[in-house]
């Protein structure tokens, strides 16, 4: 469970002070899917990032379970990511060089495992999005769905407790969005997660349980 | 993972792993060719040093040359009297040797060994004087022609009747030649150390402690060639017939040695009528590190001598090989060091320019839970991996470059032994005046035996050259990666993910 008490963000650009977030107070139970939405510049990455543990805020108090984000170091944050958030992003984020099952693997690398079960695990969650024959595959040659399937099961092969997804079908068309979006919610459902999704599509907000808005930093209930 | 990711990397950005391993290689492998062909231009000098000065000589003691005082003779003149020479028919032919001190070197009393000798540090110590016999031969129209030996003065119509005869044409002419060799005299005994250390026997025997006072030389190879001289014959020094028992060839260069003639000291001194004077003085340490030590003792022992280290003789060889070596140390070093820090630069600009490309990559994996270290360590990794693929070509290449050196095998000559103008510094070595044509005044030509050392340039392949490219690949390397791994590590995942957002 995500507890955010008076969080609030702000950066200095070209000396001149924005506010990303403003006072935020909310509480995300575990299990829950909840959507983001928002204009542009209004603070939806921000707070995804704060949830990501990505940032610290510059005031206010985050804490996702008994991990108190707001004021953990470099290093201990790094392993709450690598343990138990999830994500996905718009641009999928994969590496080129590396195939389908070796992107998936990048994930498992931090946690100590061996690379037979790495491998295992990679192929297993690729099998899970409908990618068990593409795993030898470098993103160049796949589709933009596939790469966002490739990006999800990345997020999900280390088993976390949380999938941040920030605008994961701002690049697909609607009828592989819905293929994309179809899975993240067959996943939520089926593991348990909490499933943040940051998006400007209301078609994707209104799959979620819990609509969020925010403007100015500032976030309301829908 | 590390591995993996590091393979496809380098296989997935051939063209960058490419130019950075190709200036890594070619500025490795010039570095190794310059240090290969330095060691093989030292090893040069040393064997024209050790021709002229021997094995072993850490140091050599002299002494400057002093101008003539007033009235005194600068040089020994050729002086003949009425009933000189060898009258046949209407000629008369004169021939003169003279030894004198050789061109260059200044004689000091012998009692300087002795001083050397009892000085700490010393482990041998010999004394040579270096000389030039030069011969004055010749043939002219019989004197009796010349003046009437009844005391009246010809008259015009005298001569006008009797045109000359005699001389080397035949109608009164004269020619002379003026012939000169290089002379050294050396303690038969001492073997240890000077420029009898640095020679192997050709035919006969060498000098032995026997041979003390005795008349016999030994000659160079080369020189007993050219002057057609053999074992068992003889030779004129200043005037003196020597036995030739042996001749003599160096032992680490191709052409001849330090001198053309060796003889006992103490005859040497008595022909050349310096009895108690020698000019160089070869001295060995007990050890390298005792040499600096040595050198001031008999700088305060020996005030008015020069004291001369390998550095300092080093310094001396003339010729293409001095050339060379400059070209070597001034060129060759500064363009290693421009091309190396080109190599190095690229490489760099390459990492950080892959880091900077990469920045949300490198974003995603910290997002994803990829530690500081991890990037970082992936990073170096790449460059490590990239310098070192740079460090075999270039090994490869650098080896190519060595094997063609050696193919063409330049030779470069080289002499020891210059005088410095001005009370600087004489290097004077015993060799000194060989390679000197002497030129008859009257169009006669002899040669003296030339001692300008030709060897062949050999660049060894010695482990150090290796090493060097080897080390040169890793810092290389290790230099980019640091830079590169560093950058990385500035990244924080949440500014790396929003700046390509």
């Amino acid at each position: 469970m995500y507890t955010l008490e008076n969080v609030s963000k702000t950066y200095t650009q070209s000396k001149r002070k924005v506010t990303a977030l403003a006072d935020v107070t909310l509480t995300i139970p575990s299990g829950q899917l909840v959507a983001i939405q928002g204009p542009t510049g209004g603070g939806k990455s921000t707070l995804l990032q704060m949830l990501g543990a990505l940032d610290r805020p510059t005031s206010g108090r985050i804490s996702l379970g008994e991990s108190e984000l707001s004021h953990l170091p470099d290093r201990k944050l790094g392993g709450i990511r690598a343990k138990e958030i999830g994500f996905v992003f718009q641009g999928f984020n994969l590496i080129p060089t590396l195939t389908a099952q070796e992107n998936v693997e990048t994930a498992l690398a931090p946690l100590g495992i061996s690379a037979e079960e790495r491998r295992r695990r990679a192929v297993d969650a690729l099998a899970s999005v409908g990618l068990a024959d593409r795993a030898g595959h470098v993103p160049g040659e796949l589709s933009g769905g596939q790469q966002q399937r490739v990006a999800i099961a990345r997020a999900l092969v280390k088993e976390p407790d949380v999938l941040l997804a920030d605008e994961p079908t701002g690049n697909l068309d609607e009828e592989t969005r819905d293929e994309i979006m179809d899975l993240l919610e067959g996943l939520w459902r089926d593991r348990g997660l909490t499933l943040v999704i940051v998006t400007h599509d209301t078609a994707v907000a209104k799959r979620a349980e819990r609509r969020l808005h925010i403007k100015h930093g500032t976030v309301t209930e829908r | 993972m590390f591995f993996t990711y590091l393979r496809r990397e380098l296989a997935g950005r051939r063209r960058q792993t490419a130019i950075v391993a190709i200036g890594m290689a070619l500025a490795i492998a010039l570095v190794m060719i310059v240090n290969a062909v330095s060691t093989g231009v030292k090893d040069a000098q040393a064997s024209v040093l050790e021709s002229v000065y021997g094995v072993g000589t850490d140091l050599t003691v002299s002494q400057d040359p002093t101008p003539p005082e007033e009235g005194e003779e600068g040089g020994g003149r050729f002086e003949f009297g009425a009933d000189d020479g060898t009258t046949s028919g209407d000629s008369t032919e004169i021939s003169q040797s003279r030894l004198t001190a050789g061109f260059g070197s200044t004689t000091f009393d012998a009692s300087a060994l002795d001083t050397v000798t009892d000085l700490d540090g010393v482990a041998a110590a010999s004394a040579a004087l270096s000389l030039t016999n030069m011969t004055f031969s010749g043939e002219m129209p019989q004197r009796m022609q010349e003046a009437p030996t009844d005391g009246t003065a010809p008259t015009d119509g005298d001569t006008a009747q009797e045109p000359p005869t005699g001389g080397f044409d035949g109608a009164g002419g004269s020619a002379f030649d003026v012939n000169s060799f290089s002379v050294l005299g050396i303690d038969p005994g001492a073997e240890a150390v000077g420029p009898l250390s640095a020679v192997e026997l050709a035919d006969g025997r060498g000098l032995e402690a026997s041979d003390a006072g005795q008349a016999v030389a030994v000659l160079d190879a080369s020189y007993a060639t050219s002057a057609e001289l053999a074992v068992g014959d003889t030779i004129d020094v200043g005037g003196t017939e020597l036995e030739v028992v042996g001749t003599v060839t160096s032992t680490s260069a191709d052409a001849a040695t330090a001198s053309n003639v060796y003889i006992p000291l103490d005859l040497a001194q008595q022909i050349a009528g310096l009895d108690g004077q020698v000019s160089d003085i070869y001295v060995q340490a007990t050890s390298s590190d005792q040499i600096a030590t040595v050198q001031a003792d008999i700088e305060e022992a020996l005030p008015d001598a020069t004291v001369s280290t390998q550095a300092d003789l080093a310094a001396s060889v003339s010729g293409s090989l001095a050339t060379a070596s400059s070209l070597i140390s001034n060129l060759g070093l500064w363009l290693s060091v421009a091309v190396l820090v080109a190599a190095f630069l690229i490489a760099i600009l390459f990492t950080i320019q892959g880091v900077t490309r990469r920045t949300r990559e490198f974003g995603t994996l910290k997002a994803i839970g990829w530690s500081n270290r991890r990037v970082v360590g992936q990073v170096a990794g790449e460059s490590l991996v990239q310098g070192l693929i740079g460090g075999a070509a270039g090994l490869v290449v650098g080896l190519a470059g060595i094997w063609v050196v050696n193919l063409i095998a330049p030779t470069l000559g080289g002499s020891a032994g210059t005088t410095t103008a001005g009370g600087g510094p004489t290097m004077a070595g015993p060799g000194a005046t060989d390679g000197a044509t002497a030129a008859g005044p009257f169009g006669g030509v002899s040669d003296a035996a030339g001692a300008t050392t030709e060897v062949v340039l050999n660049a060894p392949v010695t482990i150090s050259v290796v090493a060097i490219a080897i080390g040169l690949a890793v810092l290389g390397g290790l230099l980019a990666g640091a830079i590169g791994g560093w950058r990385a590590s500035r990244l924080r995942p949440a500014e790396a993910l929003r700046s390509v957002a």
